[in-house]
């Protein structure tokens, strides 16, 4: 849809038309997911110029593990697959996440060391102090919104830092996500300006640190040389970006996922009080129940998978999340097992393109929500109808008002 | 018995080095690997076959010693 004058199209049956932004899937997608599951199991659509959504773990698995018949060109689905001026494969605009072999390897292996755990587990007490400081922050306020006064703070802080970007710039890192990811739904030709600010900011920070290199990431990207030579600066760009992008509001929807559990939920609160031994073992529980990334990938050629005509260029959505709800590889996969041992999960994807950052998210998350418990060890949700998600790839809630008990 | 993974389906995931960091360490990469000749005793046996079922690439396997 064009306008936001224009309706959107609600959606009547998700097999044949599904819409990942569409209202009823962003409240509550695990019943649809089920049903397709059962149904289908991939679901088609004609919007976004055609796509496909295959729902369970193994269809997921064998795409992930498939870069000869899929590519990595463009990730998230929008209405655009062929935006001007994005880099071709095998490269695409955001390296490596965007990338296909053998491009891709070369550029994973240059990032993986900064965020192997050895660097990224340096960074515990930083997180630490950044949940202290705005946990602080909230003072005496026995209600208040846990995600836009917790949750979607944590993650900005670290990868702010991290790429040697100003913190005060927080807000704007904030609309790039959100643009990146929540506005899909519009024409190419309203979409596409909206990018030129972000743009203009990556350009700026690119220039600030060729002026003054630092000990940043942005630094390391711009002089790392291989067998000699720089990377191109549209690579160094795409990194960039991809760094801020999927560095922030994924971990902000974790975050802000296990807080919604834990205040509907007070025997699991409880626990994790009572058990902080047990955290570790939760936190892979809250990654599969509420996985909150979903990928694309684009059709290289004509091709039948399973029985379905998919098409050149055809989107697949790659549901991760639908995954972890797979009943044929989770015992009780539709419940929240606090203590879940055997976790085969697929939050951070799966093959060539496993999340780089899948150590650091985890770390964050943990400190999170230890912080968060230990400051308030009993709260709730104040309005449940005033808890609100995010539309697209990114699930995650972004309004949780919460009442402090006791 | 040995534990050994395999180093083209480990994709970095680091569950096993989380789960049972006395049979499992990570490089530089983030790749994890078997310390030492991955040998099991009773005593680890059952922590790394915790580990293999937590492995989102099946990427560990124990096998007989030779």
């Amino acid at each position: 849809m064009s306008t936001e004058a224009e309706a959107k199209r609600a959606v009547v049956d998700f097999a044949t038309d599904w819409d990942h932004t569409d209202p009823t899937w962003v409240h509550d997608p695990y019943p649809i997911w089920e049903d397709l599951r059962e149904r289908c199991p991939v679901a088609h659509t004609d919007r976004y110029a055609g796509g496909w959504f295959p729902t369970t773990h193994e269809m997921v698995s064998e795409i992930a593990n498939d870069t000869e018949h899929f590519t990595s060109r463009m990730v998230v689905v929008t209405n655009n697959k062929f935006p001007p001026n994005a880099p071709p494969a095998p490269m695409g605009g955001a390296p490596p996440i965007t990338s296909d072999p053998p491009f891709h390897r070369f550029a994973r292996r240059l990032i993986l060391p900064a965020f192997a755990p050895g660097p990224v587990n340096a960074l515990e007490g930083q997180v630490r102090a950044l949940c202290t400081k705005h946990l602080d922050a909230l003072g005496d306020a026995k209600e208040f919104d846990a995600g836009s006064k917790y949750a979607q703070y944590i993650s900005p802080g670290v990868i702010a830092k991290m790429l040697g970007f100003p913190e005060a710039d927080e807000d704007l890192f904030r609309d790039f996500v959100h643009l990146v990811l929540d506005l899909v739904d519009l024409a190419p030709e309203e979409r596409g300006p909206l990018f030129l600010p972000m743009a203009e900011y990556f350009n700026a920070q690119i220039e600030e640190h060729v002026a003054r290199p630092r000990e940043d990431f942005t630094s390391y990207l711009l002089n790392v040389e291989i067998d000699g030579k720089k990377l191109s600066l549209e690579h160094v760009r795409g990194t960039m970006v991809l760094t801020l992008v999927a560095g922030i509001d994924t971990t902000w929807s974790a975050i802000g996922s296990a807080i919604w559990h834990l205040a509907q939920h007070p025997e699991d609160r409880a626990r994790l009080v009572h058990e902080p031994e047990l955290l570790p073992v939760a936190i892979e529980e809250f990654l599969r129940y509420y996985a909150p990334v979903t990928m694309a990938r684009l059709v290289k050629e004509d091709l039948d998978f399973h029985g379905c005509s998919m098409k050149k260029d055809d989107w697949v959505l790659v549901g991760f999340p639908a995954a972890n709800r797979d009943p044929m590889v989770f015992k009780d996969a539709d419940k929240f097992i606090i203590d879940r041992a055997v976790n085969r999960h697929a939050a951070f994807g799966l093959g060539i393109h496993r999340c780089v950052g899948s150590n650091l998210a985890r770390m964050e998350l943990r400190v999170a929500v230890e912080e968060f418990i230990q400051r308030y060890p009993q709260f709730e949700l104040a309005d449940p109808s005033g808890v609100t998600w995010a539309p697209g790839q990114v699930r995650g809630p972004r309004a949780i008002p919460l009442r402090v008990l006791a | 018995m040995k534990v050994v993974i395999d180093a083209e389906l480990c994709q970095g995931q680091g569950r096993c080095f989380s789960i049972a960091p006395s049979i499992f360490d990570f490089d530089d990469l983030g790749s994890g690997f078997v310390i030492g000749d991955g040998t099991l005793s009773p005593e680890t046996m059952d922590l790394a076959r915790l580990a293999q079922a937590n492995c989102p690439e099946h990427a560990i396997f124990i096998e007989e010693s030779p």
